[in-house]
C-alpha cells in the first residue's frame, strides 16, 4: 500500500487530474448503466404487480433462492449481445450503424453536469442546464436517422412522429425550465440546488408547481415513455423507429437510452424542483440530527421516487392519440408555462417567497 | 499547442463538412452534414471561451432548427434533378455572392494584420470567469433596447407567419376538445329499462 502511494506521488500532478477524472467518469456510467439493468428488471416487476403478476421470477444468480428474477436483466443482456444484427438490404447501412451510437452518447454524457452530492460533479460548468437541453436535444437525431436509415414506413413514420413531438414538448420544458432559472438566478445545475436550501417547502416544486407538472409531463414525452410513446406505437406501426434493429443494436437504440434518459430526467426533476442532495427535513429538526444530514442518498431516493411514477403511469394511463399530444404539447402546457412565468416575475417583484432575501 | 491542434483539427472537419454540404447528393446526407458544421463550429466557439455562445449555438441549431429541417427535408419528397435544373442560370449570381464572401473574409484577415483586436487574440480569460453572467448583463443593461426589439421583430415574424399559413376551410370535420370533455354521459347514452323476456 505505501508503495502504492509512493508510485502515486511520483505521477505528475496533471496526470493525476487526469487519471482521478477518468476513474469518476467510468463510475458514473458504471453507475448508470448498472442502474439501467436494474431498472428494466424494476419496471416489469412493477407494472407486473400492478396487473396483478408476478413479472420476472426466474433467474437468480447462481441459483440462489433469495430475489427470483434478480439476474434477468443479465440475462437479457447476454440474449441481445448474441443475437444477429440484421442490416435491412434496402438500408443505408452507415446511417443504420450510426444511429444507436447518436442516441446513445447525449444520454451517457448528460451526466457530466449532474451535481451528485455537495461535492461531487464531474464537470462544474457555468451554463449546465443549457448544456443540458442542448445534448437531450440531440438524441432525437438518432431516432429520426435510425427510422429514415431503415428504409421501412413504420420506422419512418415512428421516427415522424417523434421528431414533431420532440420538437413540440421542448419548448414547454425549456420554458418550465427557465422558471427554475428565474428563482435560483443560475444556470448551474449545483448553484440551483444550493438556491434551495431550507427543507420541503423552500424548494423549487412549492412555489412553481406548475412548472413542475409540465416538466414532469414533457419528460414523459421527450424520453417517448407512455402515455406518448406514439414513436413505439406497437398497436399501429408495429414498433415504430426501431422495427428494423435487431440484437445489440436494438439494445443501443432503444433500451440502453430510453432508461438512460427515464433515469436523467428522473434526476432533473429531483434537482431542478425538489432540492437534489437537500434533506427535506433540513431546517425543521434541529441541526445535527442523521435525517438533516444532506449527501446523494436523498438524490438517490428523489431519483427513485420519479422513477416510480413513470412505470405506475405507464402501468395506468392509456396513449394518448397523436393530435392529442399535439394539441396538450402547444395549446395546454406552453400557455401554462408563459402565464407561470409572468406570474413568477411578479412574485419577484413583489419579493414574495424564495426572492423575498 | 494543443489548442492549435484542436482548431486545426475542427477547422479541416468544418470546412470538410461544409463543403460536404453543397456536394452530397442525397438531401439528408447534406443536412446532416450541416448539423456537423454547427456542432464543429460550436466546438471552434468553445475555444475561444465562448462556451455560452457555444452551447447555444448547438442548442438553438442542432437541437432544434436541424430537426425541423431534416424533418421537412425527410417529408417532402424533393427532386433532385428538378433542383438541380436551374444550376447554370444561377450560376452567376452564385459566384458573385461567393466573390463578396471571400472579399469579406479577406478584408477581416487584413484587418487583423493591422493590430485590431480580434476576439481569441487576446489573454485567456481567469478561471473563475462567467460567460453566461456577462452576456447576460451585457445584455440586459447596454443592449436592452436593441435586445426587446430584436424579440418583438421575431415575435411579429411568427404572428406573421401563422397568420400566412392558417386558412380556414369550411366543411372540415373537426374536434372540439372543450366539448368533449364537457359531454356528459346522460347526453350519449340512454339507459333503458327492460324487463327480461324469461323470468329464472
Amino acid at each position: 500500500m505505501a508503495w502504492l502511494i509512493a508510485q502515486w506521488e511520483r505521477v505528475p500532478p496533471e496526470l493525476q487530474a487526469l487519471i482521478v477524472v477518468a476513474l469518476q467518469i467510468v463510475g458514473v456510467l458504471l453507475a448508470v448503466v448498472i442502474a439501467v439493468a436494474f431498472l428494466t428488471l424494476g419496471e416489469r416487476k412493477v407494472i407486473g404487480y400492478m396487473q396483478l403478476r408476478y413479472g420476472p421470477n426466474r433467474v437468480t444468480f447462481f441459483g440462489l433462492r433469495l430475489f427470483r428474477g434478480i439476474a434477468q436483466p443479465f440475462a437479457d443482456v447476454v440474449k441481445l449481445l448474441l443475437k444477429e444484427i440484421i442490416i435491412p438490404g434496402a438500408a443505408s447501412p452507415f446511417l443504420f450503424l450510426l444511429a444507436p451510437l447518436i442516441v446513445m452518447l447525449p444520454a451517457l454524457a448528460a451526466w457530466v453536469v449532474i451535481p451528485f452530492a455537495p461535492e461531487f460533479v464531474l464537470a462544474d460548468i457555468d451554463a449546465g442546464l443549457l448544456f443540458l437541453l442542448a445534448l437531450t436535444s440531440m438524441g432525437v437525431y438518432g431516432i429520426i436517422l435510425g427510422g429514415w436509415a431503415s428504409n421501412s414506413k413504420y420506422a419512418f413514420l415512428g421516427s415522424m412522429r417523434s421528431a414533431a413531438q420532440m420538437v413540440a414538448y421542448e419548448i414547454a420544458m425549456g420554458f418550465a425550465l427557465v422558471g427554475v432559472l428565474m428563482a435560483a438566478g443560475s444556470l448551474n445545475l449545483g448553484a440551483i440546488v444550493r438556491a434551495q436550501e431550507g427543507g420541503l417547502l423552500s424548494w423549487n416544486w412549492f412555489w412553481l408547481f406548475p412548472l413542475f407538472v409540465v416538466y414532469f409531463i414533457s419528460a414523459l414525452a421527450e424520453t417517448n415513455r407512455a402515455p406518448f410513446d406514439v414513436a413505439e406505437g406497437e398497436s399501429e406501426i408495429v414498433a415504430g423507429f426501431h422495427v428494423e434493429y435487431s440484437g445489440a443494436t436494438f439494445a443501443t437504440l432503444f433500451a440502453l437510452p430510453e432508461y438512460a434518459n427515464m433515469i436523467l430526467v428522473s434526476t432533473l426533476c429531483a434537482v431542478l424542483f425538489f432540492g437534489g442532495w437537500l434533506s427535506p427535513v433540513q431546517g425543521y429538526l434541529p441541526d445535527g440530527n442523521w435525517l438533516t444530514v444532506s449527501g446523494f442518498h436523498w438524490l438517490f431516493l428523489k431519483t427513485g421516487v420519479f422513477l416510480f411514477l413513470f412505470l405506475w403511469v405507464r402501468a395506468t394511463v392509456p396513449r394518448y392519440r397523436y393530435d392529442q399530444i399535439m394539441r396538450l404539447g402547444w395549446k395546454v402546457l406552453i400557455p401554462v408555462t408563459l402565464v407561470w412565468i409572468a406570474v413568477e416575475a411578479v412574485l419577484a417583484w413583489l419579493r414574495v417567497g424564495p426572492w423575498a432575501a | 499547442m494543443l489548442i492549435t491542434i484542436l482548431f486545426w483539427v475542427y477547422a479541416a472537419v468544418l470546412v470538410g463538412a461544409a463543403t460536404g454540404v453543397i456536394l452530397a447528393r442525397n438531401p439528408v446526407h447534406a443536412v446532416l452534414l450541416l448539423v456537423l458544421c454547427f456542432v464543429t463550429a460550436a466546438a471552434l466557439w468553445l475555444l475561444l471561451e465562448a462556451e455560452f455562445l457555444a452551447v447555444v449555438l448547438v442548442l438553438v441549431y442542432v437541437g432544434a432548427v436541424m430537426v425541423l429541417f431534416l424533418f421537412v427535408v425527410m417529408m417532402l419528397d424533393v427532386n433532385v434533378e428538378e433542383l438541380r435544373r436551374g444550376f447554370v442560370r444561377n450560376a452567376p449570381l452564385a459566384a458573385l455572392v461567393a466573390v463578396i464572401v471571400a472579399l469579406e473574409l479577406g478584408y477581416a484577415l487584413w484587418v487583423r494584420r493591422l493590430g485590431v483586436e480580434l476576439p481569441g487574440t487576446k489573454a485567456p480569460l481567469p478561471a473563475g470567469h462567467s460567460n453566461t453572467a456577462e452576456i447576460g448583463t451585457v445584455l440586459y443593461t447596454d443592449y436592452v433596447w436593441p435586445f426587446q426589439l430584436a424579440a418583438v421583430v421575431l415575435l411579429i415574424a411568427i404572428v406573421a407567419a401563422i397568420a400566412l399559413t392558417l386558412r380556414h376551410r369550411p366543411g372540415v370535420r373537426q374536434q372540439d376538445v372543450g366539448r368533449q370533455v364537457a359531454v356528459r354521459p346522460a347526453a350519449r347514452v340512454r339507459l333503458v329499462r327492460m324487463r327480461s323476456e324469461h323470468e329464472p
